[in-house]
């Protein structure tokens, strides 16, 4: 942030969900860079906590009053901000989703997210292809974020089983599937605690779970975890999504089979270029052919390639990851 | 008791019909409920040990062995384990009429020293870990001088600790994972808490052990030890105490710091659980540890209750969300269930309580 910079640029609002997720600190990262680079001001907000959506609107209001020509916005309640985000793009401000889509997804200008259904297929795909026969009598356990299922959730998860190949049902809930492979669903919060007691309570309900679909890489670490502690970290295939540096070095430690990894840096750096090309040109981003967002890519991270699933090297992934 | 029955035949010749009379037409009136309340009374512990048993019973009744098993059994042991070390010491600030919002906080903390000072100054892991507990009593010591020195309200200074020192946590670590995989190799000490033995298919960890030793030994010091009567006094009314010749300072100075000291412990004992050192655990843990020391029976009001009931309370929690996770209900369903205990449980403290004075 120097201070010519902050002098003549134009203003970017940042605004995630915390400051603390590493996630979200790559975020701010690659948009201060990018806003240094352009000669544009940015100004970074956080909710206090994962939730905290008083904190975010307070943080739209403050952009609005402050002249800014656009927000980058991680929602932390999709469609409780929508009214917020429609007084932004009433005042002239350009409103660009990051990673988290807006409910409905054209309450933004634009979403820059991760394809978070393909990121669940991609590895929904590796592990069938791992398992080859064995998949057909998988015992499948899914450690989830949070009860609300939240759409990032459901993607993943959704993903992932129609990666499997098991029937969806209903392709925007989590749990209405009938396949007799589908040991069950629990929430973890997403964080090492909650992914190990929700392996622990899925063993206890069946011990001869042999594949795990993980929303992140910590809840990962803690199944894998409870996996140890009943001697069967060997024979339980995790795969993951997220591509954290921890999360992509326990790939290469064979933790984790294989996680899809994401890119909150392009998110945020393309986010600034955004709203740099609408303050100079008026002109706002656009989708990618055939989605309802800009999808900013993922990549499916592991050492074991699987015939007809893509995938980039561990080496590859510990070169892009974050956190 | 024959001595005192003895010398009052003396002197009730005339008035013993009538008296006796009454006296047991009370007695009668209380007989059941009465009865119950007093004996509840007198064994705070024993209504969430019914409800406990209970638990057990109906989930075991619900789900057969797969429920009702050593493995099942002492699995909710090692669920619980992270908040009921953490409850033992939210227990003993409750009983002096306190609250300490700032228990996880404390647990994050010394985790994370322990875990850092390791790897990131290269200290031998038994010093980061006697550098970890050091942290946490500290933390517990400022807590208890605020308190009890400038006498602020304990909601107001662990409100304002937990938030002081959760950020102080996320600042120092940087938000950085150290991974299990690490740990194990360089400074497998800091995972001794989670190491495990078998008993006849019952599984046990270092920490759960640790978790019910803990809360045996604060049972004993709270019942049979000066310091003990000492903590009791000082909730049930501290200017009194300090009439009779407690010393209210330094006994409150000593269960924030205790707290504090079990607290480091539990950040411990979570790195034992979770392999890792994660700043972002134990969030939740302050509510997690207050819900299980009300749903244990003891008194937010202070001086009252047995350090048993918290372990107890902890454990139904335990029971109720594995037991509804194997019966496939809704994770809600395990919320609203706890809810509905941790009311109940003030309701029935409120209840036993009139039999009191």
């Amino acid at each position: 942030m120097a201070g010519s910079a902050m002098a003549e640029g134009e203003t970017v609002c940042l605004i995630t969900k915390t400051d603390t997720n590493p996630f979200f600190v790559k975020m701010k990262e690659g948009a201060t860079a990018k806003a240094e680079e352009l000669g544009m001001t940015l100004k970074a907000f956080a909710g206090k906590v994962d939730g905290d959506h008083e904190t975010q609107v307070q943080a739209i209001e403050t952009c609005i009053l402050d002249g800014a020509k656009g927000i980058l916005l991680t929602a932390s309640d999709t469609s409780s901000i929508v009214p917020a985000v429609k007084q932004a793009r009433d005042a002239g401000v350009l409103v660009i989703a990051l990673d988290t889509p807006l409910e409905p997804i054209d309450s933004a200008d634009a979403t820059f997210a991760t394809d978070n259904f393909l990121a669940g297929l991609l590895i929904g795909q590796w592990a069938k292809a791992t398992l080859g026969d064995a998949a057909n009598d998988a015992k499948i356990a899914t450690l989830d974020l949070a009860v609300s299922q939240p759409t990032v959730d459901v993607l993943r998860n959704q993903g992932f089983l129609q990666g499997f190949g098991v029937d969806l049902a209903d392709p925007n809930v989590i749990g209405d599937e009938d396949d007799p492979r589908l040991v069950g669903s629990d929430v973890t919060a997403g964080n090492e605690e909650g992914g190990r007691r929700a392996m622990e309570n899925l063993l206890a309900k069946d011990p001869t779970i042999n594949v795990v679909h993980t929303i992140n890489e910590p809840a990962a670490a803690g199944a894998y975890e409870a996996l140890k502690a009943i001697g069967r970290e060997n024979d339980v295939l995790i795969v993951s999504v997220d591509g954290g540096c921890p999360g992509v070095q326990n790939v290469a430690d064979g933790v984790i089979g294989a996680t899809s990894q994401q890119y909150p840096l392009l998110m945020a750096s393309l986010g600034v270029e955004a709203v740099k090309k609408w303050a100079d040109e008026g002109v706002k981003p656009e989708n990618t052919p055939g989605k309802d967002f800009f999808d900013t890519g993922v990549a499916l991270v592991t050492d074991k390639p699987a015939e007809g699933v893509e995938s980039i090297s561990v080496k590859e992934g510990m070169d892009l990851c974050w956190g | 008791m024959s001595d005192t029955s003895r010398r009052s035949d003396d002197f009730e010749a005339a008035a013993k019909g009538s008296q006796e009379q009454i006296a047991e037409f009370d007695d009668h009136h209380r007989g059941f409920v009465g009865t119950v309340q007093h004996f509840l009374h007198v064994n705070p512990s024993l209504v969430p040990l019914i409800v406990l048993v209970a638990a057990i019973v109906i989930f075991g009744a619900l789900l057969g062995s797969k429920f009702f098993s050593p493995f099942a059994l002492t699995l909710i042991l090692q669920q619980v384990q992270i908040v009921g070390i953490v409850a033992a010491a939210q227990s003993l600030v409750i009983l002096t009429a306190g609250i300490d919002l700032s228990v996880g906080a404390i647990m994050v903390m010394s985790s994370v020293v322990m875990g850092q000072f390791t790897f990131r100054y290269g200290l031998p892991p038994t010093v980061a870990i006697v550098c970890g507990l050091f942290v946490g009593t500290a933390i517990g010591a400022v807590n208890g001088y605020l308190v009890s020195r400038i006498k602020l309200p304990p909601f107001i200074v662990t409100l304002g600790m937990w938030q002081i020192v959760l950020a102080a946590n996320f600042l120092y670590s940087q938000n950085e994972t150290i991974r299990s995989q690490e740990i194990e190799e360089n400074a497998a000490i800091l995972q001794l808490f989670g190491a495990k033995f078998n008993v006849g298919g019952a599984v046990f960890t270092v920490g759960v052990i640790f978790m019910l030793v803990l809360i045996l030994g604060l049972s004993y010091a709270l019942r049979h030890t000066a310091w003990g009567r000492h903590v009791y006094a000082v909730g049930d009314d501290p200017e009194a105490a300090e009439l009779s010749g407690v010393n209210v300072h330094r006994t409150l100075m000593s269960v924030y710091m205790l707290s504090g000291l079990i607290c480091a412990f539990a950040g411990w004992a979570l790195i034992g659980r979770i392999g890792s050192v994660s700043p972002t655990s134990g969030q939740l843990a302050n509510i997690e540890s207050i819900t299980a020391v009300v749903i244990g029976g003891i008194s937010l009001f202070g001086g009252r209750g047995s350090i048993l009931g918290s372990l107890f309370g902890a454990l139904i929690v335990g029971v109720f969300t594995l037991g509804l996770r194997l019966l496939g209900a809704d994770a809600q369903w395990t919320f609203l269930l706890i809810g509905i205990l941790i009311i109940a449980a003030v309701a029935v403290d409120q209840w036993i309580r009139k039999v009191a004075a």
